[in-house]
């Protein structure tokens, strides 16, 4: 039932999307494309924070693996751009599953800093080995408009429609998974670790489930963005991406799959408004293109000390049922995080 | 054997960066069960202040002074205005929160500075150090590095251990809410606890930076090191964060030199999974009662 309303919710969307999508300039189509890849890759993170508890600040990592799995695919053997896409959702998911066996046993500081070693580790593989992935200039990811479109019919369009679509399906699969037996036991085991065991929840596969799954968008969302901008490179995959990531899932609303979809249009609308004031009062090209970075900063305080359920949270208040909000429940203490029981004895 | 030599000294040398580095988080941690992410940031900030006066003043050690100066302002500012309203909230925000600091210092210092890279002098003369005809692969800066470290962790734990103030930073540790009902005003001795971890942030930027040159993100690779090393040292313990620096730093200079120096942050990566897979909060930590 839950399904069926979603994929009906879906075709209403994407029969919009397409739509709108005709109407804007290429330009526009771009950053819908843009947001779309960002989308999955932050509804992959909003759910791995926002319901199984566990933090990644490394999901630009598993970006990272997406793009280059998707990149090698495509210029070594050419697959079709749907097994391309799959491809790099696929190899992201094994290595979260391998990095969730190791985070499983982790919690909140030590996760967070064992992902945050990752993001900076990654991409330096890259550098190591030129001949492979390109060195720093990386590797380029080209695909052609499907010709029954017409000669005429504009790339960024095609684009736009390819990752709303997979950003759509993304979105099916996760809402499912969220209300179904497992996305139950993901809230359980964030509220209450031992009460979960007790009831007879396998605790670390659940984390390491929600590894997987969340390491599979940030794939996708990886091979998408790699598609829409035509190339792959260590420089694309810094910290910053991790962090900004971060930022959309906790400005949308930590566990939210709406608030993913306003996280990414900030982190595609944003930074471009940003840098554009900040050139115009008079700031050099890389001053004003630190705009957005501290902008991130200072989001990702203000929310958290303000707001913590995000903009979603803020919609939901005003527009939705009068429910408990699931972020009580995330930020209140958890019995671990006394400072008494964990100091030295 | 001269090369392994080399490693070793220059190991230990880094290692003791780390070892500041993860100083300053033991620090904060072991007071409020709060990870300071953005260690790193405030690091490259403070250097970034003594990259100005140096340029002004031409005097080094001035540079050196205002910039730990600054770390402790620094620190002391933080911990006053954005991380306290985020205790006793629960791990993961003060996670974003300091997360959002660090992303917070490096937009400002590019906003302020640029991001292009700039050098940054070193204290001392940084060519190699010789003992007859064998090479040290370490240099009087190096030696000065070490120096500075220990005898900042020396003072530092001098005061922890002889000193009122250092028996209410470790009552504080140990017991916030006692402490707090024996009189202690436990605000102040927090902040005090995050302006000693950002003085000690502050010199191991100061003393890094003249070889990994300074921009925003300058301390990105260093924290991660320094976080590594802390958590080797179960970021409970001062000693810990020495010994796991020194150990990563030797354990990296082999890797760096035998294997060859680009992939030292995934050797990095691999030294953290390996002892956070044989013990899940480091391998000097006192007895965790976490569950489950």
């Amino acid at each position: 039932m839950t399904l069926a309303r979603h994929v009906a919710a879906a075709l209403v969307v994407a029969a919009i999307l397409v739509l709108v999508s005709i109407q804007l300039s290429s330009y526009r189509d771009y950053q819908m494309a843009e947001v779309a890849a960002y989308v999955v890759a932050v509804a992959g993170l909003t759910v791995l924070i926002g319901l199984s508890g566990q933090i990644s600040i490394g999901h630009g990592a598993f970006m990272a693996i997406g793009g280059y799995a998707s990149a090698l695919v495509l210029l070594h053997l050419g697959w079709p751009l749907e097994a391309v896409l799959a491809v790099g959702a696929v190899v992201a998911a094994l290595a979260g599953a391998v990095f969730g066996v190791a985070a499983a046993r982790l919690r909140g500081p030590y996760l967070a800093g064992a992902t945050l070693m990752l993001a900076v580790a990654l991409p330096t593989i890259a550098n190591q080995y030129p001949k492979q992935f390109g060195g720093d200039q990386g590797l380029s990811v080209s695909i052609t408009t499907p010709a029954f479109l017409g000669a005429t019919f504009p790339p960024t369009r095609w684009l736009a429609w390819v990752t709303c679509a997979a950003a759509l399906i993304a979105l099916i699969l996760l809402a499912n998974l969220s209300r179904s037996r497992v996305g139950r036991s993901w809230r359980a085991v964030r509220d209450d670790e031992v009460a979960a065991a007790l009831s007879g929840l396998n605790v670390a596969r659940l984390q390491i489930l929600a590894f997987v799954v969340s390491a599979a968008c940030a794939g996708l969302g990886g091979a998408l963005l790699a598609v829409v901008t035509g190339i792959v490179a260590p420089g694309a995959y810094t910290l910053t991406l991790s962090i900004a990531l971060l930022t959309a899932a906790v400005l949308g609303g930590l566990g939210t799959l709406p608030g993913a979809l306003w996280g990414s249009l900030v982190l595609v609308l944003v930074p471009t408004y940003l840098t554009n004031v900040g050139t115009s009062r008079g700031l050099s090209s890389a001053a004003s293109s630190s705009v957005p970075i501290a902008a991130y900063g200072v989001i990702l305080i203000l929310v958290m000390l303000a707001f913590p359920a995000g903009i979603q949270g803020g919609l939901r208040r005003f527009f939705g049922p009068a429910t408990a909000t699931p972020l009580t429940a995330l930020f209140r203490r958890t019995p671990g995080s006394e400072h008494q029981e964990e100091g030295p004895s | 054997m001269q090369e392994f030599l080399e490693f070793t000294l220059g190991g230990i040398a880094v290692g003791m960066i780390y070892a500041a580095i993860a100083l300053s988080l033991v620090l904060i941690w072991r007071g409020t069960r709060v990870l300071n992410y953005s260690q790193g940031g405030m690091a490259m900030f403070t250097t970034y202040v003594a990259w100005v006066v140096i340029r002004d003043t031409g005097s080094y050690w001035a540079g050196f002074a205002v910039a730990l100066a600054a770390g402790l302002v620094l620190g002391a500012l933080l911990e006053v205005t954005v991380v306290r309203p985020t205790m006793g909230k629960g791990p993961l925000n003060s996670v974003i929160v300091t997360i959002g600091l660090l992303i917070l210092l490096e937009g400002v210092a590019g906003i302020i500075y640029g991001g292009q890279y700039r050098s940054f002098p070193a204290s001392f003369s940084i060519k190699g150090l010789k003992v007859g005809s064998v090479a040290l692969g370490i240099s009087t800066a190096d030696l000065f590095t070490a120096a500075a470290v220990l005898a900042a962790a020396l003072a530092l734990f001098l005061v922890f251990e002889y000193t009122s103030v250092g028996l209410r930073l470790r009552a504080t540790a140990f017991a916030p809410g006692v402490t707090r009902l024996l009189g202690v005003r436990i605000g102040r001795v927090l902040t005090l606890g995050w302006a000693l971890a950002g003085l000690f942030g502050a010199l191991a930027g100061v003393l890094v930076t003249p070889s990994t040159f300074l921009y925003p993100n300058s301390m990105d690779s260093i924290f991660v090191l320094g976080f590594t090393a802390a958590v080797i040292g179960g970021l409970d313990s001062p000693v810990g964060g020495v010994i796991g620096g020194v150990l990563l730093g030797v354990v990296l200079s082999y890797a760096g030199g035998y294997l060859g120096s680009n992939l030292v942050l995934v050797y990095g990566l691999a030294a953290l999974a390996l002892v956070l897979m044989i013990r899940p909060s480091g391998l000097f930590s006192s007895a965790a009662s976490r569950r489950v």
